[in-house]
């Protein structure tokens, strides 16, 4: 299977949505993602950038215009995998059985192949000695790399991250973009990645779009060779390339 | 024993002399009043004398509050099933919701003793009826609990089950229902106390001139026959059955629980 097969694009053209009491959220919006990229989401507080990842997953649907993703895929098939800023497991059930949900839900495999499909993921992301533990055993990182592995179990064609490291410290934040890249070297599926830390930004992605008030301000190319490793923070590319981001944050 | 383990059973054992010292001055208050004012036996027994009448009638009182348990308990289990059903009903459908959930408040604020006597008149001065009546006053809590504990999902894994299509069973079954269990619990804990005020105010109603023996209606005689002491008797009795039920329920909803109290925060 070629590669533009696997996994998908993301169109959004002249996308707009409204929130009850005349809130426009995102407002006449065209981003398109190429298959097998990553593209961070960047911007203040309210501007709309979680709202646009919501609706590329469909968890929302847009007021004007249309998301689509091509080839079409579906979260119900498992083609769209989601990880909140929260781990958002469930408490009740152990690591192995919060991995193995998704397949539950969207039916796939048999109950044997899906232990196994949620196995060697569960090692991919160097929790397999945790399967059999509960979250309340598991520290804030662990929890994290459950919910990538849950997010990832469906090998979906799109994974949208709505500020997944926020709530870590900075240590475990570097060590799970690592652990995100290698995954994402792997299988090469589309990442769309709303972040507020711009190092984590050029670090990760091939492209940063720029949001404000709910418009799309500027799409910047990264310049930083891949594959990304942590040394290249300490280049002088690094830097320049920092500073065009934050400057068009601050909208210079 | 650690030190942690020497101070919990310190603890335990302060609360449980202090207790100890509250019931000796009540009795000891109880003795004193009666002595003093000189108050007949059929006014007020001393403590001691309703000890002794509480000898007496041992095999009544043990009868009557297995009886009075049994029915609690019963009353307490309808009420969960029906209470439960209920619950996944009006977490369905919020036309239901809206439709049903006031006559389920309606349920709970007409007073029992109203409603006793219908019961009576429809099934009789039966077991079945302090039952039915016992389930009715436990009811509420029970549905007002989970109907909310299953609609408190969430919203992170909520998205997470409409993301991959999740329908409306595997919702209920893999979201809805685990996320309930400490509200269920709650629930049948409030309700286990009122489930022997139920049983026992039925027997009030069942009692005269049946075979069925409870507390209410041993109450009920020993009222006719002013039989003071044995009555007193019957309220420690009941007193101690609810405390009983309580304690049981708490002990097994904590059993229980040891998986899911961290539900709040773990997630997070």
């Amino acid at each position: 299977m070629s590669q533009s097969e696997r996994v998908s694009a993301i169109h959004c053209k002249s996308v707009a949505i409204d929130f009850p009491g005349d809130i426009r959220a995102v407002d006449q919006l065209d981003l398109s993602v190429k298959a097998g990229e990553i593209v961070s989401l960047i911007g203040p507080s309210g501007c709309g950038k979680t709202t646009l990842l919501r609706l590329m997953a469909g968890l929302e649907a847009p007021t004007e215009g249309e998301v689509a993703l091509e080839p079409p895929v579906v979260g119900s098939e498992g083609g769209i995998a989601f990880v909140f800023q929260q781990p958002s497991l469930l408490p009740w059930r152990n690591t192995l059985e919060n991995v193995v949900l998704p397949l539950e839900l969207i039916g796939r495999g048999s109950k044997q192949s899906r232990r196994q499909d949620a196995l060697k993921m569960l090692s991919a992301v160097g929790l397999e000695h945790a399967a059999e533990r509960f979250p309340s055993d598991l520290s804030g990182g662990m929890k994290m790399r459950v919910s990538i592995a849950r997010a990832l179990v469906t090998d979906p064609h799109v994974l949208l991250l709505d500020e997944p490291f926020a709530a870590l410290d900075d240590m475990l934040r570097n060590q799970l973009g690592q652990l995100l890249l290698e995954l994402w070297e792997k299988r090469r599926f589309t990442v769309v990645m709303v972040t507020h830390n711009i190092a984590e930004s050029v670090l990760l992605s091939q492209r940063i779009a720029v949001m404000r008030e709910g418009r799309l301000v500027t799409v910047l190319d990264n310049p930083l060779p891949q594959p990304r490793n942590e040394q290249l923070r300490t280049t002088v590319s690094f830097g320049e390339f920092y500073g065009n981001v934050s400057d068009a944050l601050r909208g210079d | 024993m650690t030190s942690k383990a020497a101070n919990r059973f310190r603890e335990i054992l302060v609360s449980v002399a202090l207790v100890a010292i509250v019931a000796g001055l009540v009795l000891g208050v109880w003795e004193f009043v009666v002595w003093k004012f000189d108050l007949p036996k059929a006014l007020l027994p001393t403590p001691k004398q309703c000890w002794d009448a509480a000898v007496l009638e041992r095999l009544a009182l043990f009868r009557a509050t297995l009886a009075t348990g049994y029915a609690a308990i019963a009353g307490l289990l309808v009420a969960i099933g029906v209470g439960y059903f209920l619950a996944v009903v009006f977490s369905q459908s919020r036309g239901l919701r809206l439709a049903l959930f006031p006559y389920v408040i309606l349920l709970q604020t007409v007073p029992i003793v109203a409603i006793a006597p219908l019961l009576i008149i429809w099934s009789g001065y039966t077991f079945r009826t302090v039952v039915i009546v016992t389930a009715i006053v436990c009811l509420f809590p029970i549905v007002n609990s989970v109907t909310g504990g299953l609609l408190s999902t969430q919203k992170d894994t909520s998205d997470l089950f409409r993301l991959y299509g999740a329908g409306r069973w595997k919702r209920l079954l893999h979201l809805q229902v685990p996320s309930s269990v400490s509200h269920l619990m709650l629930g049948i804990k409030t309700s286990s106390g009122l489930s022997v005020i139920g049983a026992i105010v039925a027997e009030f109603f069942v009692g005269n001139g049946t075979n069925y023996d409870g507390l209410g209606t041993l109450m009920t005689g020993w009222t006719a026959l002013v039989k003071t002491d044995a009555l007193v008797s019957a309220v420690f009795a009941s007193a101690l059955l609810g405390v009983l039920m309580f304690g049981s329920v708490h002990l097994i909803s904590a059993f229980l629980l040891k998986r899911w109290t961290q539900f709040a925060n773990v997630s997070g």
